[in-house]
């Protein structure tokens, strides 16, 4: 008796694992693409694949379903790199699709170049977010150094958007002094004013909004908007700065798994179909920055100008900065032994 | 009571030894009652009661639909099934370990002990990098499983068998101390009786160390459906596909879903609920097998 | 080998239930964590010590440990209380308490960070009478220790709660009997019967401690040098791709918690064969 209960425990398992494995299989039969992404693109991409599967039915007659998958942008690459099954990939930042290239060969070396405006059919950038009223009176960069500010901002150790934040304050203060040491001395300043360092972008949100920790929130235009609109509207006030980086999220096929399950020509028509009149729309509706300058005219009220520089300009590529900056004993090393 | 009673003994010494011996004083046991409902007030109730609170916050209709809605049912399913496998998985192998050591004596115990234990001190972090580094593309195995084309990681077994390792520990630690205290003087006279040792193992060893298990496997399954960590590397977060229920809560958590996220977790509460039924059920099994013993 | 190592015994089934034990444990925890040293064994001595040793690193091991430690103590003292209390004590609300133990390991380690900073911040229902006491929990240390207490609570409870429900009652009654008071039967009899117990407990909350990640960032405040985890650490290693680097730090926690827990185990297994003689 014991022991039937036992078999049939076994036997369970067995065919769940089964099961499991077969599913996994089955899913590559239907239509089906897998889009890996990062967290701020939820909404977007909700909305987005919808149109595509619309425009795709329309076309072609053939019903697609896209699977998302949300995390952190370098967790999500090195997912892929290990393993993960993507069709495409649309991350936070070139140097996680960079890896796909350098740690496993899954695209090519000039995978950038494939499509319009460097693979980036939406960008963004750095503004501040602030309290209502903005009671701290912060109007630009300079602020954020200032001793009564408090500032959050995620670990761009651990957070792709944080290298953004941290390399656009990097930028302006290079523009403004034209000196690297000056640059050092202004970031530092500026982290030695946070008080909670979150590891990933949105928890940094929930600290400035929902445990109201900080002053200023370094935050991505896109998280910003919807953090105005989604958690309480008329208690935060962005502050776009002066000058601020071109936050360029790249796309890309991811070419060795497309190639093994045939479904190259699908994946190619998704990410061509984000630089559609439509998708751009979608985009801007989402407070993404439509790359298409005519698009982009429709969102001026929303999207105030500002003197926006790429990470090539400032930099010499994610490659160069990731290197000089983040990894360990680089830059932002050293500003946190200096201050800590 | 006392004061009578010492009137009509008439002496003091009968006083204070109303109570039985192996009782505390009453209020040692109100001051430790108060300090071990203070420490759980802190420690438990109230994060708990921000969970409900926050799960409910909003009514009950929003609640329905947050755990009805396709997503957090597909994680439900999937957390069920990887429940089903591991926690009998664990249970055979947790009263086999528990056996082996509590009733045995041999050479190199506690090193096997320490093995046992192990999973709780590795890193959740560290665990999903070790199946990265065995099981991924990049990994050991990899290109081997690549080759057959058999999905472990990034799919359903993976995340069983990061959660098999994560909770392999809980029935067997459950039962060795308990296993331990218990000695083998029943097994053995039993077995000089005339009984065989599976005889044994089910009559007299079993119903002994029936709570450690029911402990054990209560434990092992609220952990195998509370783990985040280790799962969220290897389960490659495919919507609706690869998330278990902690990590659905974690997307809407992202999502600023609050409300949503705390309707999912307060399902996870609700096991409290089973734990109660369960140990209900036992006690009152055991009840009525011993009314029916003494009639 | 182990067979013909193990005293006699009339007791069967040492055979099968040893051998499925580490054929179970050799699939599923040695062979993955064999490969994982290995891994960590082909970077060079000075890579490895160059990861392990930065000042950083090093600063967050002295948190990990101590956090870990005073949270491990506190969950021996009121664990073995609330066990205490569940078993031999009747009051209201005893069987929801008892069955709210677990709750722990049930919820997903963020839920209960973000509960626990939701009541232990400045501004929360707990935190904000804590601060007129001059206590700052959240974005503290102190923080790490509440996080780490709550995660590892159910261990002493749940270890200890089993040993102490078998416990036979004529021993106490025996011991009093014989003219010991409360105290001194608690100290003779009681506390060495759950002696293994408490230890199990104590060690396996502590190892717990050293390894969670999920809930003490919520709370923590994240730091370098100051509120920093070393499992958040080998998250930002393997977050440059350094796999290497992280495996290296993982390695030395997980040795760390090896070397611990064998102490306590080997304490355990010698104190139970002195007080059986």
């Amino acid at each position: 008796m014991p022991r039937s209960r036992f078999s049939r425990l076994a036997l369970a398992g067995v065919t769940a694992l089964a099961l499991g494995l077969s599913g996994a299989a089955l899913a590559q039969q239907a239509a089906t693409l897998l889009n890996v992404s990062y967290d701020p693109t939820r909404e977007f991409y909700r909305e987005y694949n919808n149109a595509f599967a619309a425009h795709w039915v329309a076309e072609k007659g053939q019903r697609v379903n896209v699977r998302m998958s949300h995390g952190g942008s370098g967790s999500q690459a090195r997912s892929v790199i290990d393993g993960l099954d993507a069709d495409v990939v649309t991350l936070a930042l070139a140097y996680d699709v960079d890896a796909l290239h350098d740690r496993a060969q899954l695209i090519p070396e000039d995978w950038q170049t494939r499509l319009p405006q460097n693979s980036s059919p939406y960008t963004s950038t750095i503004v501040l977010l602030v309290r209502a009223g903005n009671p701290k009176n912060i109007r630009d960069w300079d602020d954020l150094v200032r001793k009564d500010v408090q500032v959050i901002t995620p670990n761009p150790k651990t957070s792709g958007g944080a290298r953004w934040n941290y390399l656009a304050a990097w930028g302006y203060a290079l523009e403004k002094f034209g000196d690297e040491d000056k640059a050092y001395e202004f970031v530092r300043d500026i982290f030695a004013n946070v008080p909670v360092l979150d590891p990933a972008a949105r928890g940094a949100t929930n600290t400035f909004v929902q445990r109201r920790i900080g002053d200023v929130f370094i935050a991505w235009e896109n998280e910003a908007f919807l953090a105005v609109e989604q958690l309480g509207q008329g208690q935060y006030e962005i502050v776009v700065p002066s000058v601020s980086i071109l936050a360029e999220p790249p796309v890309s096929v991811v070419d060795r798994n497309v190639d093994r399950k045939g479904t190259r020509e699908l994946a190619q028509a998704y990410l061509e179909f984000l630089y559609t009149d439509e998708a751009q729309r979608l985009a801007g509706k989402h407070y993404y920055r439509p790359s298409n300058p005519e698009i982009l005219a429709e969102f001026a009220e929303r999207f105030p100008e500002v003197n926006l520089h790429t990470v090539d300009e400032w930099f010499g590529g994610w490659r160069n900065a990731q290197e000089t900056h983040f990894n360990d004993g680089g830059v932002f090393d050293r500003i946190l032994a200096e201050i800590h | 009571m006392s004061t009578i009673a010492s009137h009509i003994h008439g002496t003091r010494a009968a006083a204070p030894t109303w109570r039985r011996a192996t009782e505390e004083p009453a209020w040692v046991r109100r001051l430790l009652i108060g300090i071990a409902l203070g420490f759980l007030s802190l420690f438990l109730v109230l994060p708990l009661t921000v969970v409900l609170y926050g799960a409910f916050e909003q009514g009950l209709q929003v609640w329905y639909a947050a755990i009805t809605e396709p997503d957090a049912q597909a994680a439900i399913r999937l957390t069920l099934l990887v429940v089903a496998i591991v926690v009998p998985i664990n249970l055979v192998f947790g009263v086999m370990a528990a056996w082996a050591i509590a009733k045995f004596e041999f050479r190199g115990k506690s090193v096997l002990i320490t093995l046992i234990d192990l999973p709780f001190a590795i890193s959740p972090v560290v665990v999903g990098l070790i199946f990265v580094i065995l099981l991924g593309s990049q990994g050991w195995l990899g290109p081997w499983l690549a080759e057959h084309d058999l999905r472990v990681i990034f799919a359903v077994p993976g995340i069983i068998i990061v959660i098999a390792f994560g909770t392999m520990p809980f029935v067997a630690r459950e039962l060795i101390p308990l296993m331990q205290q218990q000695g083998k003087e029943e097994e053995e006279s039993s077995l000089t009786l005339g009984a065989n040792g599976w005889q044994t193992f089910w009559r007299v060893t079993l119903p002994n160390i029936k709570w450690g298990v029911i402990y054990g496997v209560i434990l092992c399954n609220a952990r195998a459906m509370g783990e985040f960590g280790a799962v969220a590397v290897v389960s490659g977060r495919i919507r609706g596909e690869t998330n278990t229920m902690p990590l659905h809560i974690e997307v809407l958590y992202n999502e600023y879903l609050f409300t949503a996220a705390f309707a999912v977790s307060s399902l996870l509460a609700g096991l409290a609920i089973v734990t109660i039924a369960v140990k209900s059920l036992v006690d009152w099994r055991d009840e009525r097998q011993r009314h029916q013993a003494a009639a | 080998m182990t067979l013909a190592l193990r005293q006699p015994s009339v007791i069967p089934g040492f055979g099968i239930t040893l051998g499925f034990t580490l054929f179970y444990m050799g699939l599923i925890l040695l062979i993955p964590i064999g490969a994982f040293l290995l891994y960590t064994a082909q970077m060079s001595w000075a890579d490895f010590w160059q990861a392990v040793s930065h000042r950083q690193v090093v600063a967050s091991y002295k948190l990990s440990f101590g956090a870990s430690l005073i949270a491990a103590l506190l969950n021996l003292v009121f664990g073995a209380i609330v066990a205490w209390v569940l078993v031999r004590y009747q009051f209201f609300g005893k069987r929801v308490i008892d069955a709210l133990v677990d709750l722990p390991f049930a919820m997903p380690t963020a839920v209960a960070g973000i509960a626990l900073v939701t009541l232990y911040a400045s501004t929360g229902w707990v935190g904000q009478y804590l601060e007129i006491l001059g206590l700052r929990v959240a974005y503290t240390q102190l923080g790490v220790v509440v996080a780490l207490t709550y995660i590892g609570l159910p261990f002493v409870v749940r270890t200890v709660q089993p040993v102490l429900e078998d416990l036979e009652r004529e021993l106490e009654e025996a011991s009093a009997i014989l003219g010991a008071n409360r105290l001194t039967t608690l100290r003779r009899v009681i506390l060495p019967a759950l002696l293994p117990a408490l230890l199990t407990g104590f060690a396996l909350a502590f190892a717990r401690a050293l390894g969670e990640y999920g809930s003490v960032i919520f709370i923590a405040g994240n730091l370098p040098f100051r509120t920093e985890i070393t499992p958040l650490l080998i998250v930002a290693k393997a977050e440059q791709y350094d796999y290497p680097g992280a495996a290296a730090i993982g390695t030395v926690m997980l040795l760390a918690a090896f070397v611990l827990l064998l102490l306590i185990n080997t304490l355990q297994w010698w104190t139970a064969r002195h007080s059986r003689r």
